[in-house]
């Protein structure tokens, strides 16, 4: 029983980053816009807020370097996917690499140095004592339950508003959104932008709560499966949630299997969240065979007015 | 319109290729070093072909000593980033102790993959340097196979066993302070219970484990140590992850074995004790930090670089230890006892006359079978190929 509630307490703290960095694939990608840079966006949000962090001692200025630096990169994604009409896979594949490459080379200086403070805490006093919740929700820190409420925020934004219609409109049929009077291509850029800023603060979640010291490509494939996650959670803010912290949980059960006095040998153990990444996409395109997959229907299709492609 | 589309295109490929261009530059990190590696002062490509030359020439046939050479031309390779705060700071700090000692200038790789890409960066450093100091276990064959192709140039290789004529091995006791160590974590843990994340297992860290538990139990016979394996020497993120899951398990006071503050800084966010590795980690830490192993490369790098410049360098493999300050302990932290500290100190002292014997008998293994009798100790090649936990440590060696 213990067991199970300190694995989910480790599962939400490795899956929040995973969450906001799917939240902000599945924005991208409901209006249209396949978002490959992840884990480039992510390691330059890391970065940028260890820089400032460190420099200014500053949270505030953190997360707005955070924000501006990845919403700089969602425009570039942008104007290449939507304007240049480039190649959204090639596009973000470069953010990734770009990313890594500027991110590692920016970052040498604050390699490995403690940052000034640690990200504040909402201590609820009164759910000390209660068996599960307590050690779960009792001190969670403040960017955790910002990403709950995300979550919850871009679920009710995308299948109860008429904002959330008009950007599934966008991904599945521009045409149709233009003809509504849909400002296709605005639009795109917003979203794009948007999803690029939850990534980038992906990235910043990881460093400001979860591992407080930058290193050279510290994400470790976590945005490649943000991306992974994306597809698990059939393009639905609150399934993402699940998958997250079920990936999360993936993350943290090896060192607690060995600490079982288990037989494998760790190095398999370390292999469990990218071997189940890949047995899950098995599965899923498996039983998906003929069915719909959830994914917007014009995702990674360039849309110009009135031109046939 | 066509046409519109077209330079539209190449537009795009420009861009990709732009920041293609863009990301291997920077991505390389260490390699950018590297290409500053080229040497600044009089050798050029032609005095590295005519030292490559030369070497072909004099293959084999050499003894032990090399010859002598005024201006050595030094480079150093680590595996991570010299602000880790642990193993390559240290190694870096070394480096500069060195710097100001000889007055040479060395040049410097870091975030080497114990891969086959340190096999080409230790090839290329070979080219134009006259030393180089490989500082990290898994470079070891690496180093060996580069070594055999450049035998004119000297090899430093921390921490390994394998040597050649052009190939040194440098190490030290640090076992001793890990048992220095052990001896403030078994006072210091309420419960019994101290965890310990381990980078890989090999014998280097086995018998740090195994010393660490010995002296944990020399002052609490009951204390038992819990050891995660991390499978890696610098990563903050799974070392944290690691600690975490030791902690969760109910370990109070945490030891680590990796080259990066990460279990320090997980312990302190729940209030335990923690120490970690190669450097004084109390900055990361100020209220639960306990003391860990330190060491101190700069008099050993200045001795090599100096004896090549004399002339009288010789192959050899060279095991340091508190007594000629290799390996330190760092201050205990400011929240330690008085009382655990006179106990460590007191051994401290012991250490450096000379007359700590760690593995001196009767040791038991997990089992309980018997290893060391007592009246015996264990020789150093026998520590230096530890491959089992002694009793109260609780985890698995993989075969």
């Amino acid at each position: 029983m213990d067991f199970i509630t300190l694995l989910l307490a480790a599962a939400i703290a490795s899956g929040t980053p995973l969450l906001i960095a799917t939240l902000g694939g599945i924005l991208s990608e409901r209006a249209g816009i396949i978002q490959l840079g992840t884990e480039g966006i992510m390691l330059m949000g890391a970065v940028s807020a260890c820089l400032v962090y460190i420099r200014s001692g500053s949270l505030w200025a953190a997360l707005a370097a955070v924000v501006l630096v990845s919403a700089a990169l969602g425009l570039v994604h942008a104007f290449m996917t939507v304007t240049l009409r480039a190649n959204h896979i090639v596009s973000g594949l470069a953010m990734t690499l770009f990313g890594a490459g500027l991110s590692a080379y920016l970052g040498k200086p604050v390699a490995g140095q403690p940052l000034p403070g640690a990200f504040p805490r909402l201590e609820l006093a009164f759910l000390d004592g209660v068996p599960f919740l307590g050690p779960i929700f009792g001190r969670l820190d403040w960017f955790t339950w910002i990403s709950f409420a995300l979550a919850l925020g871009l679920h009710l934004l995308i299948h109860r508003t008429s904002w959330g219609l008009h950007l599934r409109a966008m991904g599945d049929n521009p045409a149709t959104a233009d003809v509504m009077g849909i400002p296709v291509q605005a639009a795109r850029y917003a979203y794009v932008v948007g999803g690029a800023v939850l990534i980038g603060l992906a990235g910043a979640n990881m460093l400001l709560v979860y591992s407080p010291t930058w290193n050279e490509g510290m994400t470790a494939g976590r945005g490649w499966i943000a991306v992974a996650l994306i597809i698990f959670a059939r393009w639905n803010p609150l399934r993402a949630l699940l998958c997250a912290y079920f990936f999360g949980a993936l993350d943290s059960i090896g060192f607690r299997i060995q600490l079982e006095g288990s037989l494998i040998p760790s190095y398999f153990l370390k292999m469990i969240p990218y071997v189940v990444t890949i047995l899950v996409l098995m599965y899923l395109g498996w039983r998906g065979r003929g069915k719909p997959s959830g994914s917007p229907e014009s995702l990674g299709l360039p849309y110009i007015r009135e031109q046939r492609l | 319109m066509k046409k519109r589309v077209r330079t539209f295109k190449s537009a795009i490929w420009l861009c990709v290729a732009v920041m293609l261009v863009l990301a291997g530059c920077s991505a390389g990190g260490g390699s950018s070093n590297n290409g500053a590696a080229a040497p600044s002062n009089e050798a050029s490509n032609g005095g590295a072909a005519a030292n490559a030359g030369t070497a072909s020439e004099n293959a084999g046939g050499e003894g032990g000593t090399m010859p002598k050479i005024e201006k050595p031309r030094v480079a150093f390779v680590y595996i991570g980033p010299p602000g880790d705060g642990g193993w390559t700071y240290e190694h870096d700090k070394g480096r500069q102790y060195m710097e100001e000692q000889t007055g040479l200038k060395a040049d410097t790789v870091e975030n080497v993959p114990e891969s086959a890409d340190a096999e080409r960066i230790i090839t290329e450093l070979a080219q134009n340097h006259d030393i180089v100091f490989t500082t990290s276990f898994g470079y070891m064959d690496y180093t060996l196979n580069v070594a055999k192709k450049f035998p004119k140039v000297i090899f430093e290789h921390t921490a390994g066993y394998k040597t050649n004529d052009n190939m040194s091995t440098f190490f030290g006791k640090n076992f001793e302070a890990s048992y220095l160590s052990g001896i403030a974590a078994g006072k210091l843990t309420k419960n019994n219970q101290i965890g310990y994340v381990g980078a890989f297992p090999i014998p280097e860290v086995i018998y740090n484990i195994n010393a660490f538990a010995l002296g944990a139990q020399s002052v609490n016979p009951d204390a038992k140590v819990s050891v995660v394996w991390s499978n890696t020497w610098f990563d903050p993120t799974t070392e944290r992850q690691a600690a975490v899951s030791l902690l969760d398990k109910g370990a109070d006071v945490l030891m680590a074995y990796q080259d990066s503050p990460a279990t320090i800084q997980a312990a302190a966010e729940r209030g335990a004790f923690a120490g970690g590795n190669d450097s004084d980690m109390s900055r990361f830490a100020p209220d639960t930090y306990m003391t860990n192993p330190v060491w101190n490369w700069g008099p050993y790098y200045t001795m090599v670089v100096k004896s090549v410049m004399e002339g009288t360098w010789k192959s050899q493999q060279y095991m340091g230890s508190m007594q000629d300050g290799m390996v330190g302990l760092a201050p205990l932290g400011a929240k330690v006892p008085d009382d655990v500290k006179a106990l460590v100190e007191e051994q401290h002292k012991k250490a450096m006359e000379g007359t700590l014997d760690v593995f001196q008998g009767p040791i038991s293994d997990q089992s309980g079978a018997a290893k060391v009798e007592a009246g015996k100790s264990l020789t150093m090649e026998e520590i230096l190929n530890m491959n089992w936990f002694v009793k109260g440590v609780e985890g698995t060696i993989p075969n």
